[in-house]
């Protein structure tokens, strides 16, 4: 379905993908001005940098405005149900561990109904990456305060706000087990290419979370440029300073939190030690 | 293909070992089937035990014959308790009749009431005496000897299958060797029961419970990834899994939950692996969104259900067949998908194997209906010759012009692109679709999806394995999974009186083939379904979907126990009324 620049060619060389070779001819539903394809630019430029083809890689979503993005790659795509993106990467990547997994989606989809898989992924620490366009709103449904909102933005479903503090996915990702942690800004479309791409390269669990603005319904997140800055202190693989730094993070620092060194899931290939028929045996009367 | 069917198990026998935590009830009862084997019977036993995690009171529930056996009879030959501490709890699971044997140890006082009550005989033995004069000898060692002299399982046996399993030193295996024979000996003055008749030893058959061969059944058929969640009864499936996989080159991965399970082994699939989970009914309700994106996406899956006591948390412990309705139906939108039961625990390898060949060739999710009888119960079988059915996917090959996934095929088939493969891309999504993949919501694209999508689980040859139809007759009992067997009892039962019944024995539920049912319900003048749930779920399932003659009646009645073959052959008699 999706046209990629990769056709086969009589050509023997090798050649290294462009940007443009990582997105497809599908128009995207998102609203102008959307965060969101800044993001994906991000990503296809990431993609770009680490070398990658199209058809190594699996982009796996859930549901939500930024969950239609595998579709707009060129890539293998997998747009799954609500909440389960990291569930569906995590078979991707266990089934087939050559290939590269980015699991992508929104605050909503990750941090709510996707919480259980999110905290299990960051401890499960399998080598894929993980990004969520983090827009403070569910902008699918249209307009509903989401994990990450401001407990007094008033709503619809939740009139006078939430009251319940908002949830803060890089602590919650540091203290689960997440092997690279990173907020980015859609704002700055090299500056996240690169984190996507060190994200990527870097093993086991990377978890970038992007400040990606929905200009429909918060239109007042324009204001966000003003508010991002880099992180005053370059990332560090120590989880204790990281945890230190994290607990006075104010939601709008950008850079590289921290880059570990867990050890990430150990993945195939498999060696079979026993043909299938042996298997027989053990239940011989 | 499976072996043929038995017929009545009439010279069987059927022992309970009974007894409180740590009396080494279960123990007893292992050895007996064990033993029962080397001489060469068949039989199967059920485990049943009180609710504590451990040591609570527990019941073998043995039966042996010399021809295979699939469930309990109408009564048991013998009740042998080694102590009676809370074992009235068994009375419903442990029928005694009058011809029945009790045979417990008078220093642990006399039989509670609800089994003196059936009028069986009543015989004490100084179980724990005999024990007692054998030093470093233990109780169930000497009721082991008593049940195999009763039941007619050869001395050297039980010896055999004593030392088969001895890990501890050689003096204590002698002593329970002496054991073993003191209780076959003292069993010698004790009013008689049906017994075995002497038989060969036939080397080579399996001792097996089901959840293990629908285990072996997903490995034969191609499974090479299972992501899982621990739950009752199908745990064991998952345990015996987890090695097995490892040593043929495969993994298990045990999941936060049976939402994050279910969405892995559709990744997985995806991703081009064979991929199956297993659970029951709790589990599958939750994953019953991630089934439907399976049918949605076309990505081929396998979910065995080990069916137990519903609804809600219900009775985990114990089995029925309630799941049936939701496996067939419990989807939203219109949503086709595989459903098998196999019919035996033997069966529970070579359905589970045919599962696993039917969800990838038609691309979509299979439920194997199994329950927590078969699941959980350890039978003697012949050992099963490899039913042949494999993981054959439809794969799209490097190189395809115009490649479209969703492209609608005469069989409603369309090959797969497997990540990795240069030039053939696509988004696998659970929203509606084009030929493309690409998501649409237009009327034309939906109806032409929902055709394809039904449309190759209903073109399907699924040959002769839909169902085990057997014998002949005016009267057809239609009936599915661990009914099977009863079921067959109860049709043998009722020939005896005259009332001649056909069995039509279903493996496949989901789709429902018209044609095949016609050709099986040919010269049927009743029609009688069988099952044990409380909402008569296959009857009414049937009959929105098949033509049946005026009348059908259905015998159903749910769990915790199973069917006994004498209340089916009552309901088959009144059927031919």
């Amino acid at each position: 379905m999706t046209e990629t620049a990769l056709a086969p060619t009589a050509d023997a060389a090798p050649r290294a993908c462009t940007p443009a070779a990582f997105k497809s001819a599908v128009k995207p539903i998102w609203c102008p001005g959307c965060g969101d394809y800044s993001v994906l630019s991000s990503i296809a430029k990431a993609f770009a940098q680490c070398g990658l083809k199209p058809e190594e890689v699996v982009v796996v979503s859930g549901i939500g405005c930024s969950s239609r993005i595998p579709a707009y790659t060129s890539c293998y795509g997998f747009h799954g149900v609500h909440g389960r993106a990291l569930a569906a990467a995590t078979g991707v990547k266990l089934a087939r561990p050559e290939l590269t997994v980015l699991c992508a989606g929104g605050d909503g989809d990750g941090y709510s109904i996707g919480g259980n898989h999110f905290l299990h992924a960051c401890r499960r620490n399998v080598d894929l990456t993980y990004i969520v366009m983090d827009n403070h709103v569910y902008g699918m449904t249209k307009g509903q305060p989401s994990p990450t909102t401001e407990p007094d933005w008033d709503s619809k479903l939740a009139p006078g706000g939430t009251g319940v503090r908002a949830f803060h996915p890089l602590v919650i990702a540091l203290a689960s087990g997440a092997n690279f942690v990173a907020r980015a800004f859609s704002g700055d479309p090299n500056g996240t290419a690169e984190i996507i791409a060190q994200a990527i390269r870097h093993p086991g669990f990377s978890f970038v979370e992007i400040l990606s603005p929905c200009v429909t319904f918060r239109p007042e997140q324009r204001g966000w440029k003003e508010l991002v800055h880099p992180a005053p202190v370059a990332e560090t693989d120590d989880p204790a300073r990281a945890a230190r730094r994290v607990m006075t993070d104010d939601g709008f620092n950008v850079g590289v939190l921290y880059a570990g060194r867990r050890n990430p899931y150990p993945l195939g290939p498999r060696q079979a030690s026993t043909a299938v028929a042996d298997l027989d045996a053990a239940f011989l009367a | 293909m499976d072996a043929t069917p038995s017929g009545p198990a009439d010279a069987g026998v059927s022992i309970a070992i009974a007894g409180s935590g740590g009396a080494g009830v279960m123990t007893a009862g292992t050895l007996l089937l064990a033993a029962a084997a080397k001489a060469g019977a068949y039989g199967l036993m059920v485990r049943t035990s009180g609710p504590q995690i451990r040591g609570g009171e527990a019941a073998a529930l043995v039966r042996l014959s010399p021809r295979p056996v699939d469930s309990l009879g109408d009564a048991f030959d013998l009740l042998l308790a080694l102590d009676w501490q809370n074992v009235q709890r068994f009375a419903d699971e442990i029928p005694l009749a009058a011809t029945s044997l009790v045979v417990g140890d008078a220093a642990e006082g006399d039989p509670p009431q609800a089994y003196l009550a059936t009028g069986a005989r009543h015989a004490p033995l100084p179980l724990k005496a005999i024990a007692k004069g054998i030093a470093k000898s233990w109780t169930n060692m000497v009721a082991l000897g008593v049940a195999g002299a009763c039941a007619g399982v050869p001395r050297d046996a039980l010896v055999a299958a004593l030392a088969d399993t001895w890990k501890r030193d050689a003096d204590a295996l002698a002593a329970n060797t002496a054991a073993i024979d003191a209780g076959f000996a003292a069993a010698a003055d004790l009013p008689r029961i049906a017994r075995l008749p002497a038989l060969a030893p036939c080397p080579g058959r399996w001792l097996v419970s089901g959840n293990e061969a629908a285990g072996l059944g997903a490995i034969r058929g191609g499974v090479r990834f299972v992501a899982a969640y621990p739950i009752t009864p199908a745990t064991e499936l998952l345990e015996w899994m987890a090695p097995a996989l490892a040593k043929v080159g495969g993994s298990l991965l045990q999941a936060e939950d049976e939402l994050a399970s279910i969405n892995m082994i559709v990744g997985a699939s995806f991703a081009g692996v064979p991929s199956l989970t297993a659970t029951a009914g709790p589990g599958l309700a939750l994953m019953t969104e991630g089934i439907g994106l399976a049918v949605g996406a076309e990505v081929p899956i396998v979910v065995v259900d080990v069916m137990r006591g519903g609804p809600s948390t219900g009775i985990p412990a114990k089995s029925e067949q309630s799941d049936l309705s939701y496996a067939v139906s419990g989807l939203h939108g219109d949503a086709p998908r595989i459903v098998v039961a196999p019919t035996s625990i033997i069966d529970c390898l070579a359905t589970t194997q045919w599962a696993v060949h039917l969800a990838e060739a038609l691309q979509a999710p299979a439920i194997v209906l199994s329950d927590q009888f078969m699941g959980q119960s350890r039978a003697i079988v012949d050992a099963p010759g490899d039913a042949g059915y494999r993981a054959e996917r439809a794969v799209a090959p490097s190189g395809t012009a115009d490649y479209k996934r969703y492209r609608d095929t005469p069989s409603g088939v369309s090959p797969m692109a497997i990540p990795g493969t240069p030039g053939l891309a696509y988004t696998a999504d659970g929203l509606e679709k084009n030929e493309a993949g690409t998501p649409s919501s237009g009327a034309r694209d939906h109806r032409a999806q929902l055709d394809k999508r039904a449309r190759k689980l209903t073109s399907h040859d699924y040959g002769d394995r839909w169902a085990d139809v057997e014998g002949d007759g005016p009267i057809a009992v239609i009936t599915f999974g661990s009914s099977t067997a009863p079921a067959r009892e109860a049709i043998a039962r009722a020939k005896e009186v005259g009332v001649q019944a056909r069995l039509i024995a279903l493996r496949l539920l989901a789709p429902i083939l018209p044609e095949a049912f016609e050709r099986a319900l040919a010269g049927v003048r009743r029609v009688l379904v069988v099952e044990q749930n409380h909402g008569a779920q296959l009857y009414r399932y049937l009959r929105g979907h098949v033509d049946m003659p005026a009348r059908p009646a259905s015998f159903h009645r749910p769990g915790p126990l199973p069917l006994k073959p004498a209340e089916v052959a009552d309901a088959i008699v009144a059927a031919a009324a």
